[in-house]
């Protein structure tokens, strides 16, 4: 909702600003010989000799979506047709239709900043006048109340401290996406909520998300409550598995996330919070907490949060959504319900043929050794393992090709009874060939600092041979 | 310390408290759903339960979930909520 604006010409000012102060006489020159109102953001009796309007509240400027001083608009049946800002004199003359104007001054002087953008203030008055787009129902703590203390209490949390999500951060969220605040994301599991993109910025607010975190956050959701990933059932089982965010594309650097060092650990914004506001969405939107439907036996720490980024820029292999059928310049986030990462440790193979060796050996015991077909896995590989590949020119095919060669066994090697253990493939498989993983069950990420000659797995929940879990990815879009 | 205002994160679906429903009198001539969810050996406690049921006059239906790793699908629901007075669902781990 835009303020009327009187017909004329429509001045921005603030004594703040040099160079309104240097207009002023201009200003007050105008007065009398055109058609001219003057909004005085911080001063009312600014400018000297000019009947000012009073807009120290900033309504008007908020509105007028005004960001610098002196911005001079022309108006007609209530319609800007023309404006400027700051001081030229050329421009002053054209717009007014007044010369020569400013005798005596420089010819151009540049302007300030609007009041009304100032950082901290801006969000206030968005909250204050735009907080009528915004649907949710408004929570006030005591007054008494400890604000990160009455999050807890109200179950918001998942056992860290969240950021209160005040109407002024929803809103700063909300900038992140161009999408409408009504818009419904997602039914969201358990309770198959219908969650708005409102919903989902008030849970990056908690998450401590930036605000151009908030369309990789977005996105996820869409890929977590497809049917195909099933959300409700990763939640719902006694399994370690969560929601694991792999992104990809441009917008990982755009948004500083980690693909090096410590890549699957803590202490990058983006990585820990992005993961971390989806699963709030699930707790506090769908209902899905521990203890009620979350069943998990065991859990893991990756269901706080699990997001990262693969390293592109100088991966041997294409990165995981160009192989997946995307362009290098789209950016998605996979969803891949899983945990980990489980150790693969070999610092003396120098040949591909003796690694690929390493890594078949650990994900043969994933995650029982005589299982077989019911569990996916993804290989992150780091740099120094990575290398060994690319010098012998292994692409992802052939290391797949490799390893289901050697992961490929008659039944009766894994069936139950075998190495005295009585978890197994069942007998009616015993004279079939078995390959350890579904065809599309293994992948291979390049992630990780520059030294060490380590790799990690992350394996599934039960995939979709199971009743579980399918990868799903999605473009992003801001 | 003024009151802060935020905005409510959840689903905004605090339902209103459920009722149970009275119990019933008696299961004599009661038409009872067992639902087995798929869980290994869940059927061992339905049979026992279908054995002490029936001898107290129940009578017994057996029905059954594709998987226990998602939800029991619609139609599923709509033919116990068709055919039965009670349910009876087992868990087992």
């Amino acid at each position: 909702m835009a303020a009327e604006l009187p017909d004329g010409l429509v001045a921005f000012v603030k004594r703040d600003c040099p160079t309104c102060v240097m207009v002023a006489p201009v200003l007050a020159a105008l007065q009398g010989t055109v058609p001219l109102t003057v909004f005085t953001q911080d001063d009312p009796s600014f400018p000297p000799g000019v009947d000012a309007i009073d807009d120290t509240e900033l309504e008007v400027s908020y509105r007028q979506g005004i960001e610098i001083v002196p911005t001079l608009l022309k108006v007609e049946n209530g319609e800007v047709v023309d404006q400027l800002q700051g001081w030229l004199r050329g421009q002053w003359e054209n717009l007014t239709g007044v010369a020569p104007l400013g005798v005596g001054l420089p010819e151009h002087r540049a302007g300030c900043g609007s009041r009304s953008i100032e950082p901290g203030l801006a969000e206030r008055l968005a909250a204050r006048y735009d907080g009528g787009r915004l649907a949710s129902r408004r929570v006030t703590f005591g007054a008494e109340e400890d604000e990160f203390e009455a999050a807890y209490a109200r179950g918001w949390s998942d056992g860290l401290p969240v950021v209160p999500p005040t109407p002024e951060r929803v809103l700063r969220m909300l900038a992140g996406t161009s999408r409408a605040p009504s818009e419904v994301v997602a039914l969201v599991p358990p309770d198959l909520v219908p969650c708005t993109v409102e919903k989902v910025a008030a849970n990056a607010v908690l998450a401590g998300c930036r605000p151009e975190y908030l369309p990789v956050v977005l996105t996820a959701l869409e890929g977590a409550c497809t049917d195909e990933f099933n959300m409700h059932g990763l939640l719902a089982t006694t399994y370690f598995s969560g929601p694991v965010l792999i992104v990809n594309g441009p917008i990982a650097r755009e948004i500083g996330m980690n693909s090096g060092v410590n890549v699957l650990g803590q202490g990058n914004r983006a990585n820990s919070t992005i993961g971390r506001a989806l699963q709030l969405v699930v707790r506090n939107v769908g209902g899905g907490r521990p203890d009620g439907v979350d069943r998990a036996t065991l859990g893991s720490p990756g269901k706080l949060g699990f997001c990262f980024a693969e390293r592109e820029v100088d991966s041997p292999w294409e990165p995981l959504h160009v192989e997946l059928g995307y362009r290098a310049e789209q950016s998605t986030v996979t969803l891949f319900a899983g945990q980990g990462p489980a150790p693969i440790v070999d610092q003396l193979s120098r040949t591909p043929e003796s690694l690929i060796r390493s890594f078949a050996a650990c994900l043969d015991a994933t995650p029982h050794p005589n299982l077989a077909l019911g569990f996916d896995a993804i290989v992150v590989v780091p740099p120094d393992h990575a290398r060994i590949f690319r010098d012998a020119g292994w692409s992802k095919a052939r290391m797949r090709e490799e390893l289901n060669r050697l992961l490929t066994r008659r039944g009766r090697e894994r069936a139950r009874g075998r190495g005295d253990m009585d978890e197994g493939l069942p007998d009616s498989l015993a004279e079939a060939d078995i390959p350890k993983f579904r065809e599309g069950g293994l992948y291979f990420v390049h992630a990780g600092g520059n030294a060490g000659m380590f790799s990690g797995i992350l394996s599934s929940w039960v995939n979709p041979n199971g009743g579980g879990s399918n990868p799903v990815t999605v473009e992003i879009r801001k | 310390m003024s009151s802060l205002e935020v905005l409510d994160p959840t689903g905004e679906r605090q339902p209103a408290d459920r009722q149970r429903l009275p119990r019933p009198a008696t299961i004599e001539g009661r038409r009872v759903a067992l639902l087995d969810i798929s869980k290994a050996r869940g059927n061992v406690f339905l049979d026992r339960l279908e054995q002490l049921l029936t001898e107290r006059g129940a009578r017994i239906e057996r029905f059954r979930k594709p998987t226990f790793a998602r939800p029991a699908p619609r139609a599923l629901l709509e033919e116990i909520t068709a055919r039965s007075d009670l349910v009876v669902e087992a868990l087992a781990d």
